[in-house]
Parts: C-alpha cells; sequence; structure tokens
C-alpha cells in the first residue's frame, strides 16, 4: 500500500474542510496538510446553501441578541459559552471571506448588505443573492490554491481512521479513478465530512451527504451527540425534496394553505401582519413551522399533490424584478423543475430533511474525546445548534469553527512524534481488507437500493417531524435487521475503475451506523424539544430529566449504548421558547425578571 | 481486484410498474476499462413519471437493472456542476434535463465531449483542474487591508461587472461545446476565461496583469474562433463567450499600447 507522510489530514474539502485546511497552513506553512474528498471540493453540499450566514453588523443588533436568537432556537440545548465565541467570531469570518473575494450582496454604499432569517431577531444574514453557499464554496476552494503546504486527494473516498496509541494517526482511502489504497499518515485528523440527511427519504441533500466521517468516529469510540434532532425545513420542493431558501420568507414571501390562509397565525407565531416581523410568523424557526405544516396537513388544509400535501409559498407580491435580484436561482428552480413562475403563481412546498444538529462529540476547540481527532461543521456537534439550528448559522459555523479546527489540530500536530509506519501500515491492510471484503464476496444476496430505500422510509416513518414511541420502536427495529441484511450485501460491479457500487455500499454501512445512533437517541428522549417532538405523552419539554445531550456510543452489532452529558449554561437560564407576540411579551417578562 | 461481472435477479424490489406508465429507451456509453477495449451503447428501457430528469433516469438504472453503471452526480439542483454529459449530443446538466421532453424516441447520453472517458459517463478532468489552479484564481489584493478594518467597498453596480463570470459551477459543458477545446486542448477554454475574468474585473482586486500573460499566450483568446456555442450551452447563464471576447479586446489593446504605441507611428492603422 502506498503511504503518504502528512502532519494533518482533514477529511472532506466542503466549507469546514477547507477553512481549516487554509487556518492550518497559516498557522504553519511547515506542515504538510493533506486534505482528503471523495468529490472535486467545489462539489461538496455547502454549494447548496442558499439564504446566507449570520454575522452581526448592524448598530442596533448585538452579540447578545444574536446569542439569545440562537440559544432559544436551540430550546437551550446548546453550549452557551461555544455560542458566546461563535456569535463573536463570526462577522470577522465573514469579512475574511469578503477578503478573498466572495461577491457579497452589496447596499448602494458599497458596505455589504443582510438580510432577515427565520428566529433572528434582527437582519444579520449576510447573502450573495441566493447562492450564498455556492459563493463561499468555490471563494474558499480557490482561495485554497494559494496555500502550497495543502496537498488535495479529490476523489478519494475515506474508508477508516487509523487508530494507535490512544490517538488517531491517519486515515485509509481508496482512489476512486483506480481503487487504490493509500495510507495517509497523521499528527491530527479533522474530520468535516457534513450531515447525514441521505438516510431519511424526503430531503435536501446531495447524494453525497452520507455521514461518512461521523460514522468513521462512531466506530471508533467517539460519541455521537443529540442525533435524535433532525431538522425539516419546512419549504422544499414536493418529490425531490429539492430547497427553497427561507430567504424567500427572509424577504416577505407568506406561507398559505388550500384555503389561501396564513395558518402560522394558528400555531402561536402570529399575528399576521402585512409587513414581515421578525420571529414571527414566516420568519419562526424551521422547526415550529415545520410542525405547524404537519398539523395543518391532519386538519386537511393542505393541497393534495403528486408527490403528497403541500402548501404553497407566495412570493408573487415581491415582483419578478425583485426576485431575480433576490433569489435568482429560486426563481430557475421553480420555473424549470416545476414548470411555476414564481412571480405569476404560488410554489407548492413541504417540509424534508435539512440538517442534522448532532454529530461528532467535540469541545469548544473542536477536540473528539480520540486525542488527535478534531471536527468541524454540520459532522460535528460543537454545541452551538441544540434541539433546532437557526438557519444562516451553519455557514458560519462553518468558517468560525473550521478555522478553529486548523488552528488547533495544527497544534497538537506540532506536539507529537510521527507514528511508527510499519504498525500502521497493519492496520490500514486490515481496513483494505475489510472494504474490498464487499467486492470479493460472490454470495450477496442484498440489493443496495433496496436496503437504502427501507432505511429512508424507515427514518421517516419513525423519526419525522412528530414521534410516537412506538413507531420510534419499529424504526430502531428496523434498522438492527438492516444492518443484518447488509452483512449480505452484494456489490454488482466487480472492477477496480470508478467502482461507485462499491462505494456506494461503504456508504450505506455508514448510513446504517447513523440511523441508528439517531433512532436510538430519540426513542430515549423522553421529551419534547426543538426538532424532537412527541406526542405519546412527552409532549412538554422536560428540563429535569432532559435538560442533557444525548451520546449515543458504537456497540457494533449491538444496540447503540446511548447516555447523557452536561449542558452548559452560562448566562440564559432556560425559559418559554415562544415566537409572534407570545415570544415578544415572554422577552420581556424575561428582561423584567433580570432587573429584579 | 477485477472480477467477472455477475448478474443476478433485479426484478424483485422494483416499484410496482402499475404506478408507472410509460418507459422510454435510455441508450448509454458504457465503457468499462477493465473488460471494454473501445466504448459500446447499451439501451435500458427505463419506467418514467414526467417530472423526472435524465439523472432520475441513470439512477434508476443503476438502482434496479444494472448496478455497474458509474456516472458523477450530487446536489441534484444544478448547482454542484458534477452531472454534465451528452445528452443526444448536447451537453447538458442530467439533473435539469427531462426525460419527458425526448418521450417516448428515447434518448441518448454519452460522456461529456473532448475529455477522456475515465469509466462510462466519467471524464478525467485533470486539465481542467490544472488549468484553474493555473490562472490565480484568488483576490491579489490592490490594497492589502486589516480584517479589523471590515470589508472592502464595493457598489452593486461594481459587483454587477463580475458577479455573472463568477457563478460558474465548473461544469465543463462550455468545455465540451468548445470546437477549439476540441482541436486543442492547451486552449484555457471558455470557463476558465471566465474565472480569470471575473477575478480581473473584481474592484478589490489587483492581479490582473499577472493573469494576463496567459491570455496573451498562444493557448489564450485567440485561439477562439467565436462560435458561441459555450455560451449557449452555459446552464448559469455566466455567458463565458463574452469573457474571452472582451478579453480578445483587451488583449489586443494591450498589444497595441506595449509594441504599437512606443514607436509613435501607425496608430490610426490598428483598428
Amino acid at each position: 500500500m502506498e503511504v503518504f507522510e502528512a502532519d494533518i489530514a482533514v477529511v472532506g474539502a466542503g466549507g469546514a474542510g477547507l477553512r481549516a485546511a487554509i487556518a492550518a497552513a497559516e498557522t504553519d506553512p511547515a506542515l504538510k496538510i493533506a486534505l482528503i474528498s471523495k468529490v472535486y471540493p467545489m462539489r461538496s453540499h455547502t454549494v447548496a446553501a442558499e439564504g446566507g450566514s449570520a454575522g452581526v453588523v448592524q448598530a442596533h443588533d448585538s452579540l447578545d441578541h444574536h446569542f439569545n436568537d440562537t440559544v432559544g432556537g436551540g430550546d437551550w440545548l446548546c453550549e452557551q459559552d461555544v455560542v458566546e465565541y461563535f456569535v463573536a467570531q463570526c462577522t470577522e469570518e465573514m469579512v475574511q471571506l469578503e477578503h478573498w473575494g466572495c461577491p457579497w450582496s452589496r447596499k448602494p454604499d458599497g458596505h455589504i448588505n443582510v438580510r432577515a432569517f427565520g428566529g433572528m431577531k434582527i437582519e444579520r444574514t449576510w447573502f450573495a443573492a441566493d447562492k450564498t453557499g455556492f459563493h463561499m464554496l468555490h471563494t474558499l476552494f480557490q482561495t485554497s490554491i494559494k496555500y502550497p503546504s495543502i496537498q488535495r486527494f479529490d476523489e478519494f473516498f475515506c474508508v477508516d481512521l487509523v487508530v494507535e496509541d490512544g490517538r488517531v494517526q491517519g486515515v485509509v482511502v481508496i482512489e476512486t479513478a483506480t481503487g487504490q489504497f493509500t495510507l495517509i499518515k497523521a499528527k491530527s485528523v479533522i474530520i468535516a465530512t457534513g450531515g447525514a440527511g441521505r438516510v431519511f427519504r424526503e430531503n435536501t441533500n446531495g447524494g453525497i451527504v452520507t455521514g461518512d466521517g461521523m460514522a468513521m468516529a462512531y466506530r471508533h469510540g467517539v460519541p455521537l451527540r443529540d442525533m435524535e434532532f433532525v431538522q425539516y425545513h419546512p419549504t422544499c420542493m414536493p418529490g425531490t425534496g429539492l430547497l427553497f431558501t427561507e430567504a424567500c420568507r427572509g424577504e416577505g414571501g407568506l406561507l398559505l394553505n388550500k384555503d389561501g390562509y396564513r395558518y402560522l397565525q394558528d400555531y402561536g407565531l402570529g399575528p399576521a401582519e402585512d409587513k414581515p416581523r421578525n420571529k414571527a410568523m414566516e420568519l419562526g424557526p424551521r422547526d415550529r413551522l415545520s410542525q405547524a405544516f404537519w398539523y395543518e396537513q391532519q386538519k386537511g388544509r393542505t393541497i393534495e399533490g403528486p408527490h403528497g400535501s403541500v402548501v404553497h409559498l407566495d412570493l408573487r407580491h415581491l415582483g419578478e424584478a425583485y426576485l431575480r435580484e433576490r433569489l435568482p436561482q429560486i426563481y430557475e428552480l421553480a420555473e424549470e423543475f416545476l414548470g411555476v413562475d414564481p412571480a405569476k403563481t404560488p410554489i407548492p412546498v413541504r417540509p424534508a430533511v435539512h440538517y442534522t444538529m448532532g454529530g461528532i462529540l467535540v469541545d469548544g476547540n473542536c477536540a473528539a474525546p480520540l486525542a488527535g481527532l478534531y471536527a468541524a461543521g454540520e459532522c460535528s456537534s460543537v454545541g452551538i445548534h441544540g434541539a433546532n439550528r437557526l438557519g444562516s448559522n451553519s455557514l458560519a459555523e462553518l468558517c468560525v469553527f473550521g478555522k478553529v479546527a486548523g488552528i488547533e489540530a495544527a497544534k497538537y500536530a506540532k506536539s507529537v512524534a510521527p507514528g511508527n509506519t510499519a504498525s500502521l501500515l497493519k492496520q490500514a491492510a486490515d481496513a483494505q481488507k475489510q472494504a474490498e471484503q464487499l467486492v470479493i464476496r460472490s454470495d450477496g444476496t442484498e440489493r443496495i437500493a433496496t436496503l437504502r430505500k427501507e432505511m429512508a422510509q424507515t427514518m421517516e416513518d419513525g423519526c419525522g417531524i412528530y414521534r410516537l414511541g412506538d413507531s420510534m420502536q419499529a424504526t430502531c427495529n428496523k434498522i438492527d435487521e438492516l444492518k443484518q441484511r447488509f452483512k449480505n450485501v452484494n456489490v454488482e460491479d466487480k472492477s477496480s475503475v470508478w467502482n461507485t457500487d462499491w462505494l456506494l455500499a461503504i456508504e450505506l454501512g455508514y448510513q446504517l451506523d447513523v440511523a441508528q445512533a439517531m433512532a436510538y437517541s430519540a426513542i430515549n428522549r423522553k421529551e419534547s424539544r426543538g426538532a424532537h417532538q412527541r406526542l405519546d405523552g412527552f409532549e412538554a419539554r422536560d428540563d429535569i430529566n432532559f435538560l442533557k445531550h444525548s451520546q449515543a456510543h458504537y456497540a457494533g452489532d449491538g444496540m447503540p449504548r446511548i447516555d447523557y452529558g452536561e449542558v452548559k449554561i452560562t448566562k440564559s437560564q432556560p425559559g418559554t421558547r415562544a415566537y409572534g407576540a407570545a415570544g415578544e411579551k415572554a422577552e420581556q417578562e424575561r428582561k423584567q425578571a433580570s432587573h429584579v | 481486484m477485477v472480477l467477472p461481472a455477475r448478474r443476478q435477479n433485479r426484478k424483485e424490489s422494483r416499484p410496482a410498474m402499475s404506478e408507472i406508465e410509460k418507459t422510454i429507451p435510455i441508450e448509454v456509453l458504457r465503457y468499462r476499462p477493465e473488460q471494454d477495449t473501445e466504448p459500446v451503447l447499451q439501451t435500458f428501457q427505463v419506467p418514467f413519471t414526467d417530472d423526472m430528469s435524465v439523472l432520475q433516469g441513470l439512477q434508476y438504472i443503476k438502482d434496479y437493472l444494472d448496478g455497474s453503471l458509474s456516472f458523477r452526480w450530487s446536489c441534484r439542483m444544478a448547482i454542484c456542476g458534477s452531472c454534465g454529459m451528452m445528452v443526444n449530443g448536447i451537453p447538458s446538466l442530467s439533473c435539469k434535463t427531462f426525460l419527458s421532453d425526448y418521450y417516448p424516441a428515447g434518448l441518448r447520453i454519452e460522456a461529456l465531449a473532448h475529455f477522456p472517458i475515465e469509466r462510462d459517463l466519467v471524464i478525467v478532468m485533470d486539465d481542467f483542474i490544472e488549468k484553474l489552479e493555473s490562472i490565480k484564481p484568488y483576490i491579489i489584493p490592490k490594497t492589502p487591508r486589516a480584517l479589523s478594518e471590515g470589508e472592502y467597498l464595493q457598489t452593486p453596480a461594481e459587483r454587477d461587472v463580475y458577479e455573472q463570470f463568477s457563478s460558474c459551477i465548473n461544469c465543463m459543458l462550455c468545455y465540451a461545446a468548445c470546437p477549439q477545446y476540441g482541436l486543442n486542448s492547451k486552449f484555457v477554454g471558455p470557463g476558465i476565461m471566465a474565472l480569470l475574468h471575473r477575478y480581473n474585473m473584481d474592484s478589490r482586486d489587483g492581479g490582473a496583469e499577472q493573469r494576463m500573460e496567459l491570455v496573451h499566450s498562444e493557448d489564450g483568446v485567440f485561439n477562439c474562433t467565436a462560435v458561441g456555442y459555450c455560451s449557449e450551452v452555459c446552464p448559469k447563464h455566466v455567458d463565458p463567450g463574452n469573457a474571452v471576447n472582451i478579453n480578445k479586446t483587451e488583449s489586443a489593446k494591450d498589444y497595441f499600447l506595449r509594441f504599437v504605441m512606443p514607436k509613435g507611428s501607425n496608430s490610426g492603422a490598428a483598428k
């Protein structure tokens, strides 16, 4: 097997991975950085983020406001010290991207512009039309080319971490083009592989979003934290799940039921007013809006379409010219994929899985409990999203914590000696053998697509917008069964060059482990909080028993062990999470209470 | 690790045919370097609904008919740039090309033209990436600025000058459309010229002079014969042909100023 000697290996080259690689390169140009991605960096799913990225800029805004929005939005399951650091760093990171060329949308005076976003009290979402993730990703990728110490491994698929002497010492990768294995030795490893939304049936995610890094860390004993919190984005394309950004509502879009009624006012988000009001109605948080859709559907007030029930996202009053300027991609998606002109006709939308709030357990330095291992971005749980992420916090997160991970991993890499190549190679050979076994065997009977579809369906059935003990148990059982059947998976393609059938099988293995962590974390949380909502006697938030992070521990063939970690509360005691007029009232009461 | 392909009964797990009314023939150019001496066409009958993309048709083939078919894809919404291929000879993103437009005759899908085929619909894109890396595709600050000084000011009008060219998703359809790139792959080509132009036109950037060396070079803009097909196939309205042509003018002006003007004669003749 070939060996590549790096100081730092970064797995994943989306926003977080690229930001981490750049930070590490700037920390010490002498460090050799291997940047590994199963796709070319600009294909990474950061590319599909649309609406924008948070950073306080307006005079009447404050870091405290951003902090409170984030912690309340996360239903107080956030690490408050980490959130405090996060909100303090966001704006500088946005300015950094600006200096690197990101084409932020501007005000007439040349300063960057910001727009309103769900759950945010003041407008603080930086945007580049409705292609913010695309522009951030291309800016970071193109900027990364400046740094000679970053050596990219484009279209290299990571199959395992190599752990020895209690610390991670490298990764094993397959070159997609040849099927050849390489051991990339590294003194520290940063995982930045994104989320796992593809374990659900209807989702906004690209095909590559399969939880690879989460599963790899998990299999090596690193807990996955808060995995039951999976975000349904309320406005997605029926059938495909493709995203219509929250910026549609930030710019003034309305949500209507079959009677043309702004139904959100019936769910504690009102009153309905002509002008958009922050943290109310259509600018409420995603969990609440998806939950309101679910109730409308139960009441028969949604519209039946070929791909299930829908409501209407109405942008007509914004006019074609404004829509073309602010939401050009949305305009085209509606036209090309649905045959709808959004200036003339409302867009049919329904909720779809969008984001995994949980992930690899890391501290505020992005360090996992396994020495030398760091994680940043959606794959990680650094603790800022809690039970529900606010839109525009994830793009900011991958910059802020990508940078932290890069700096910390560089520090660590300089503090340790390189590992013993011979013994690392032995481990790598085992990983190779295990991966190749999937192809070499000829007695497999289970079809990859069948297992994948059954997994995605059962996750939707049991871990959807609202959850029941029985259906979650059925999902746990089903995932256990699928893990057994996966042992019998059939990889049809037996070749070496661009064998995507093989890689899909490995990804499916990752997905099943992540799905299992989600389902078991969900059934064990006997309360309702943020994106985890139960209807079987646990409808209320239970701070006494569950103001805790869940931690799923891998147990091989068995069910994951779930235990709980403390939540760091610094300056915001858990309170009533309310929006609209009720939210303003609750905020007044909090203020008065704190002045007493 | 090359083993013979093995077929299995694929019928059991397909969606019920009663839910799907129509099928369409999809002809796919296959090339498996370990077993094919040259690319061969293979036809699949694919059940479809009117809202299904060509990409979804390929996914159906991979999931239920032949797991060995290889192609790149990810976002499904025309922004990641992975799924470029030839559809009936036209460079297209398969995620936003729809099967119903080819019914009932069917369609032929091939790897992007002008690139070596790695396998099936996967092309070797090293050349494109090397070109991208070669043009200094990052801000070379005109006036360095500390983060503490905040953002550079840039008016909407200044942003509009380059924004269109920054929208390239690197899908390479324009390269598959470019007859000159087909003849001479040393030509820098439309997409990368658009990217180069994007940075040159950015009010924050001062690196144009360094990048113009490439524009003037024999692999630069003058290879372009102004066919304009690149801009026609661009799925993101980047209009790379326009970027190439603006740079022809720029390059000519530059040439004129550098070599003709100093001699102080004949300036009226150069038009």
